[in-house]
């Protein structure tokens, strides 16, 4: 039997929109990070309360905004170790210039420009010299981190000049009872769905995770992309920075220490392959979600927070397992 | 006698003291294919990557269509209609096989001010590509679910894409099914049939002389035979590629 052109552009090897959707893990995740909430609704009369919520909804956007960035650099098939740096160096460097007086902007640009210039460096390292991200990206965590031990001599910064209260609203305030820093994420989420999906840059990124060499041969211009994708990166973790300190209302330079092992986690977690290739703007924040609501319900059930670490490591191997089970079945 | 789409006269290749190719004229004609045998380290590969433009040949000239050719960068090559289909095939397994077929050229519209990848177009270019190849890949299946006859149909595709003149296929028929080799045997064929001219370099004695018109076989970096398929035998291309036979 012989399939008209027309049908076999419509198929695909999907079968129903229900199928597909259960073959994903990053469903299944949702689904539990779902449940969690229902069941802690349920059970507490705390969880669901809106200072609870607001509360919850701001905290895991600062890891879902990098976990966003994240999930491009595994999808390129590298990884970026230095983003909890980058997120204290951009904190530091807002910190710094606005208590010597300058406007937010001007201070904001700054420590964008100081997260950028941490990703370029990233980048050249990795694209053009040749060397391993896992290796370049953990000199970077060494080296920012020293930076922002440099510029601010370790000192504390609660001052922020004339523009102070504007940075505590930035980070800490709300518009239409939704905390800044989940608005934030909201827009980038957004774009960068769009941009995964619909651009060039975006197909080019999975094509160079998925076979690099193939994206080499076709004409892709891969150095450029990684250096790209690196500054991407730094900058979602720059922007966090921002955030927390306006949430904060002071910088600290063991602000964002280990933070990279939780987004890699929300990233795994919502689907990202560290083999690069694969991975969702959605399951990034899906992820990044999950790990929040298991950390604000082991608080509210008044389980020791010691054990966080644990069902966060329990997510990660499952959500893994998951992945390579339904691949062994799809296989047959 | 068939106009000569690609002609290579004299080509001579060193790498230091290494003569990896010496004095090797040949050539292929429009639609026909030419099936390139010899050892490993005969200088198979050497020619291929000249041809590609990875490599410019110490002496000699390459000639397309009559037009003298330099090329010193793949690209010039590719260019000029000369493609390649890679042995590992350089497929990304994640991306479905239009997205393959076009990678590195994607078709875009305008929406609003934005220029975004329409898909619906390359779906359709592709499933066209592939139904002229009599192939049943279909565009949006991804490739890592895909056979290795149909891996080649999204390769060759590929190359259908950018109006290629010369197609240069890097043993396509080792490790895959005897069934798919059928397959991508059939798919040369097509390429045949749309006029352009084909170079297999291959290990395999049987799908060389099924699909072949001349054969040209390479032995230490010189060229020992350069003939009719029809004139030819596997027992003699055998010998020539162990250097039993002299020349032929």
């Amino acid at each position: 039997m012989t399939t008209t052109l027309e049908q076999a552009i419509g198929q695909s090897q999907h079968r129903s929109l229900l199928s597909r959707l259960m073959s994903l893990q990053v469903f299944w995740i949702f689904f539990a990070a779902v449940l969690a909430c229902v069941t802690l609704s349920l059970i507490t009369d705390t969880f669901a309360t809106e200072r609870n919520l607001f509360n919850v909804t701001r905290n895991f956007a600062f890891v879902a905004i990098i976990a966003i960035g994240m999930t491009t650099v595994i999808a390129s098939g590298g990884i970026d170790l230095s983003v909890g740096a980058s997120v204290v160096l951009s904190a530091v460097v807002i910190g710094a210039t606005m208590e010597a007086g300058y406007p937010i902007w001007a201070a904001a640009m700054f420590a964008i420009g100081a997260a950028l210039l941490v990703g370029l460096v990233n980048g050249v390292l990795i694209a053009f010299v040749g060397m391993p991200p896992f290796v370049v990206t953990l000199g970077m965590l060494s080296f920012a981190r020293s930076m922002a031990l440099v510029l601010s001599n370790n000192k504390m910064i609660y001052q922020f000049g004339p523009d102070h209260e504007l940075l505590l609203w930035l980070g800490g305030g709300s518009t239409f009872g939704i905390p800044h820093p989940l608005i934030a994420l909201v827009i980038l989420a957004v774009i960068m769905g769009f941009v995964f999906k619909w651009t060039r840059w975006g197909q080019h990124v999975f094509a160079i995770g998925g076979n690099e060499n193939a994206a080499i041969l076709t004409g892709i211009p891969v150095r450029t992309m990684k250096v790209s994708v690196y500054m991407f990166s730094a900058f979602t973790a720059g922007v966090t920075g921002i955030l927390m300190v306006g949430w904060l209302g002071s910088v600290t330079t063991n602000l964002g220490t280990a933070m990279e092992l939780t987004v890699i986690a929300a990233a795994v977690i919502g689907g990202a392959n560290l083999a690069g290739g694969e991975g969702t703007v959605f399951g990034a924040v899906v992820g990044a979600l999950l790990i929040e609501v298991i950390r604000n319900s082991l608080i509210l059930l008044g389980i020791s927070t010691f054990w966080q670490g644990a069902f966060i490591g329990c997510f990660i191997v499952i959500a893994v397992a998951f992945d390579r089970i339904r691949r062994l079945r799809g296989q047959d | 006698m068939v106009a000569q789409r690609l002609t290579l006269t004299g080509i001579s290749k060193h790498f230091g003291a290494i003569r990896a190719l010496d004095d090797v004229s040949l050539s292929v004609g429009e639609g026909k294919v030419l099936g390139l045998m010899g050892d490993n380290g005969a200088g198979k590969s050497t020619l291929v990557k000249i041809i590609a433009g990875n490599f410019r040949p110490s002496a000699g000239k390459i000639e397309l269509d009559g037009d003298p050719c330099d090329f010193s960068h793949p690209k010039d090559a590719q260019r000029s209609g000369i493609e390649i289909v890679y042995q590992d095939l350089a497929l990304c397994d994640n991306l479905s096989a239009a997205s393959n077929v076009f990678l590195g050229r994607e078709l875009r519209r305008q929406l609003g001010p934005l220029r975004i990848i329409d898909y619906r177009a390359m779906h359709t270019r592709a499933g066209e590509l592939f139904t002229q190849l009599k192939s049943e890949t279909r565009p949006r299946d991804l490739v890592r679910q895909m056979s290795g006859g149909q891996r080649q149909a999204v390769a060759i595709a590929r190359t259908l894409l950018s109006d290629a003149k010369v197609v240069l296929m890097d043993e396509p028929t080792a490790a895959i099914s005897v069934r798919q080799v059928a397959e991508v045997l059939d798919l040369i064929r097509r390429l045949r049939d749309r006029g352009i001219s084909v170079i297999l370099i291959s290990h395999r004695m049987p799908d060389v002389f099924a699909v072949s018109d001349r054969i040209a076989v390479l032995r230490r970096g010189e060229l020992v035979a350069h003939k009719d398929t029809a004139d030819s035998s596997p027992e003699e291309v055998t010998g020539l590629i162990t250097g039993a036979i002299q020349a032929a």
